[in-house]
């Protein structure tokens, strides 16, 4: 089967039901995407699939067949240099302990790109499935605000 | 060229850019070619005798590798305080609380071990378990500080007043989002490498000398980065470090032990619950007479730092107040739950929940304001603590009181029938660093490398858990050479390259690592200017402690710790009437940290330690069924989400400690003292109820509401 991961073509040949998370991790080394509780739960295993937030620990592979799917290691922009969101992160003091993080990015990247403006209720609702046990929340929903145009 | 002083700047985090693109290794991340799987067979008895461990003969076991207590070769004991908590539970021998470590197994993948797990029969004689504190008879510790007399029979005195109340606090698990994890590596020599998620290296290190006989160099203990702490990761790790490590040595290849969530809740240290009563005598005036406090925690099914945890408890207990005669007995005892851990506050905030609460009570029953009771009460410079300790410098207690009245809106009182909203606030000290001698009896030790490319390199085992060790220490050393911040260096947390700094705990790594640090570096700059001392050489700073400081572990007299820090936290919350759901919308929280050496980091400390606390105020509850938790998983056991947590402002006061690096106080932990009261007497301000017990539950609410 085929799907994209970060714009790039994947051809993956092993069960359909193995979780998309492993297969990230395991299989094509997308070690940005973490394991917070298995369950769907925590958000750290956020990934985009078709621009929609979605715990990758709860999605079978097979079900991505034809998808396209972001991870934390697909943000960056093109030359690697770090995207506006990215920089903000490290600016506001929005990472700490950082296995959050790249759950937290997707989810706010998402945000961003169908709310050009957020408030602050609308960025806590849109990053109410990721959760972070360092920063309060506080300084990451400033981080996001700070990239509304 | 001297390059501008990076202190009080808020510089990006060192390990930022890794973080924010994926590229940052969490133990997890790494690949290990060869690795198998481990995993950790426990308990399902709180208490008994293992009757026998069967491995079912039908089952292949030439794909698995098995590690009994047989297998240790070494002392069957998790290295810390007491040899009392084993590796793991022999046949024959007890075992003292649910999810305790019994088997361990390994094979190539994930399936096979599942299979080999269900093919495992362990029998008990089982006998009955001590769950509640006032049933417990096996005490691991008890403390007991006086100052002045005590006022034994007080209801005789003339126009004084005596307010009696007795607190509960409940379980609370750290939840750091990476869960536990050690990968541990065989190396030529019967050398073992664990690469894991901790705090505390050199803990991990000892731990797995004494379990596994290694020697010094045998024995190499490296951080990953490192998915949180909170304390969760003091001790733990050297658990799960053995655990692996003996996989290791009898698979001969790497082992992986990577907890999941549910195991992690299951099995993992909590912070203590206990009980605390007080007994205080005030004058009609106000004036304070003398607090009696008696403090009960529970262990838990093994020691682990309970005693230094109820050490802390204790010596806050008073809270942030100067009284002539104080009477505070603590004792620590052995029950049939999992043990009870490290967890940021380490006691504190379990004896400064009740001592906050006290000052309400004492003002509710003399018709005062408790705001002017905490003045009239507060400890100022001068003054002296329950331990005798004589405050001599960096007292911010009215600094933080008045920096948070002023920085607080208008209260809005509720225009919703079923809504009402409410006021509460708080005075909190915590002593910042170890305990008395702990710091001298560690000796802790950095190094600061100055090498022939120019760069500096930092050599020290304190970790970065995501409060900024990386950041804070190079802000430091780059200061005090006069150099810019891409010149300095750090060299990975890895016992067999740093020395030991001490762990990274009790709010002491800005504030005593880092003096050393800046010490070092100050010398190094020295010696290049006047020596012209030719890179690459090296700098070694040890601590020691200053002699102005005493502190006798007998009697709990002098000097505590070497500073306090002060907070003040004022908690808004909105109550709703007929589901008993208490909201915290707002809080404010002043701080004397003596010096933001970054204040981004500083602020994110506050704010991420103030929702930990709003957590345990609130909806974060382990109710036990037989021994065990029945919130064993993130579905249950909930923690503030975004849509939670309140609204935060942080206000930093800088007022200058003379031993901190620029002044600094350690602050780790301070934020994790001061909302669960405030929040308590905010329900109060809303609704008229007192709750004695956190978490505020909504059932808890609601059952005060009525019974009103």
């Amino acid at each position: 089967m085929h799907f994209t991961l970060n714009g790039r073509t994947v051809t993956f040949e092993g069960s359909g039901a193995r979780r998309l998370l492993d297969v990230l991790r395991e299989d094509l080394g997308a070690t940005g995407t973490k394991e917070g509780c298995g369950e769907g739960e925590c958000g750290a295993c956020s990934v985009l699939v078709d621009g929609e937030v979605v715990d990758s620990c709860l999605v079978a592979v097979g079900q991505v067949e034809g998808r396209d799917v972001v991870s934390v290691e697909g943000l960056a922009l093109q030359d690697g240099t770090l995207s506006r969101l990215q920089q903000a992160f490290i600016e506001y003091g929005a990472a700490q302990c950082g296995i959050c993080t790249p759950g937290m990015l997707l989810a706010a990247h998402v945000l961003l790109e169908g709310t050009r403006r957020p408030t602050d209720a609308q960025v806590r609702e849109a990053l109410a499935g990721n959760l972070c046990r360092c920063t309060g929340y506080t300084k990451i929903i400033e981080a996001v605000m700070s990239c509304g145009t | 060229m001297v390059s501008p002083s990076p202190i009080g700047q808020s510089v990006p985090r060192r390990e930022g850019a890794a973080k924010v693109t994926g590229a940052a290794r969490y133990t997890d991340d790494l690949v290990i070619p060869q690795a198998w799987y481990g995993k950790t067979v426990r308990s399902t008895v709180a208490r008994g005798r293992i009757r026998s461990i069967s491995l079912d003969s039908g089952f292949d076991w030439g794909r698995v590798v098995v590690v009994t207590a047989d297998d240790i070769p070494g002392e069957n004991v998790v290295h810390l305080i007491r040899d009392d908590q084993p590796v793991l539970a022999r046949e024959g021998g007890e075992v003292r609380h649910k999810e305790e470590p019994i088997l361990l197994l390994a094979a190539a993948d994930r399936v096979t071990l599942d299979e080999a797990a269900r093919h495992i029969r362990i029998e008990y004689d089982s006998a009955k378990p001590v769950f509640e504190l006032d049933e417990a008879t096996e005490v691991y510790s008890t403390i007991e500080i006086s100052k002045g007399e005590v006022l034994e029979d007080l209801k005789d005195l003339k126009d004084v007043e005596v307010v009696e109340r007795s607190f509960k606090v409940g379980l609370q698990e750290q939840l750091y989002i990476e869960p536990q994890g050690a990968i541990a590596i065989p190396e030529p020599g019967g050398a073992i490498r664990i690469i894991g998620s901790l705090q505390c290296p050199y803990y991990v290190h000892r731990a797995l000398k004494r379990a596994l006989k290694l020697t010094d160099a045998q024995a190499i203990v490296v951080q990953a980065e490192t998915g949180g702490g909170f304390g969760g990761k003091e001790e733990y790790p050297s658990m799960v470090a053995i655990h692996a490590a003996l996989l290791a040595r009898k698979a001969g290849r790497p082992v992986r032990l990577i907890y999941d969530r549910h195991e992690d809740l299951a099995a993992t240290t909590k912070r203590h619950p206990g009980v605390i009563r007080h007994r205080t005598a005030v004058k009609q005036d106000g004036t304070l007479l003398s607090q009696d406090i008696e403090i009960v925690l529970d262990g838990g099914g093994y020691c682990t730092l309970t005693p230094v945890v109820l050490s802390r408890a204790a010596i806050h207990a008073g809270g942030a107040y100067s009284c002539p005669n104080v009477r505070i007995r603590a004792r620590a005892v052995a029950t049939n739950t999992p043990p009870n851990g490290a967890f940021r506050g380490f006691g504190a905030p379990q004896s400064l929940f009740a001592a906050e609460l006290m000052v309400e009570h004492v003002a509710e029953r003399l018709g005062v304001s408790s705001v002017d009771l905490r003045r009239k009460w507060m400890l100022r410079l001068g003054d002296t603590t329950a331990t005798g300790q004589v405050l001599t410098e960096s007292v911010g207690s009215e600094l933080v009181l008045d920096a948070a009245l002023k920085a607080v809106s208008t209260f809005q009182p509720s225009n919703l029938p079923t809504v009402r909203r409410g006021r509460g606030l708080s005075l909190v000290l915590h002593g910042s660093g170890f305990t008395g001698s702990g710091e001298k009896k560690l000796g802790g030790t950095i190094g600061l490398e100055a090498l022939a490319d120019g760069t500096f390199r930092i050599l020290t085992a304190s970790t970065e858990i995501g409060q900024g060790t990386k950041t804070i220490l190079c802000q430091l050393a780059a200061d005090a050479l006069g150099v810019e911040m891409d010149k300095v260096v750090l060299a990975p947390q890895d016992t067999s390259l740093v020395p030991d700094s001490g762990p990274t705990v009790a709010s002491r790594t800005a504030m005593i690592v880092g003096r050393l640090v800046q010490e070092a570096a100050i010398e190094i700059k020295d010696r290049l200017k006047r020596e012209k001392a030719p890179p690459p050489f090296r700098v070694q700073k040890s601590y020691i402690q200053p002699d102005s400081l005493r502190w006798d572990e007998t009697t709990y007299k002098g000097d505590a710790y070497p500073i306090y820090a002060w907070a003040c936290t004022i908690a808004d919350v909105e109550v709703d009437m007929t589901t008993g759901e208490v909201r915290v919308t707002d809080l404010v929280t002043a701080v004397d940290c003596g010096k933001a050496l970054h204040p981004v980091m500083a602020e994110g400390q506050i704010e991420g330690g103030s929702l930990q606390a709003v957590g345990w105020a609130t909806i974060e509850e382990i109710k036990m069924k037989d021994g065990g938790y029945q919130n064993d998983r993130l579905a249950t056991y909930l923690i503030p989400t975004a849509l939670d947590a309140p609204r935060m402002r942080t206000i930093l006061v800088e007022n200058p400690y003379s031993r901190g690096p620029f002044g600094a106080k350690g602050i780790g932990e301070l934020p994790m003292d001061g909302p669960a009261p405030a929040i308590i007497a905010a329900i109060h301000d809303a609704t008229g109820v007192w709750l004695d017990e956190i978490p505020a539950t909504p059932e808890k609410v609601l059952a005060a509401c009525i019974s009103r």
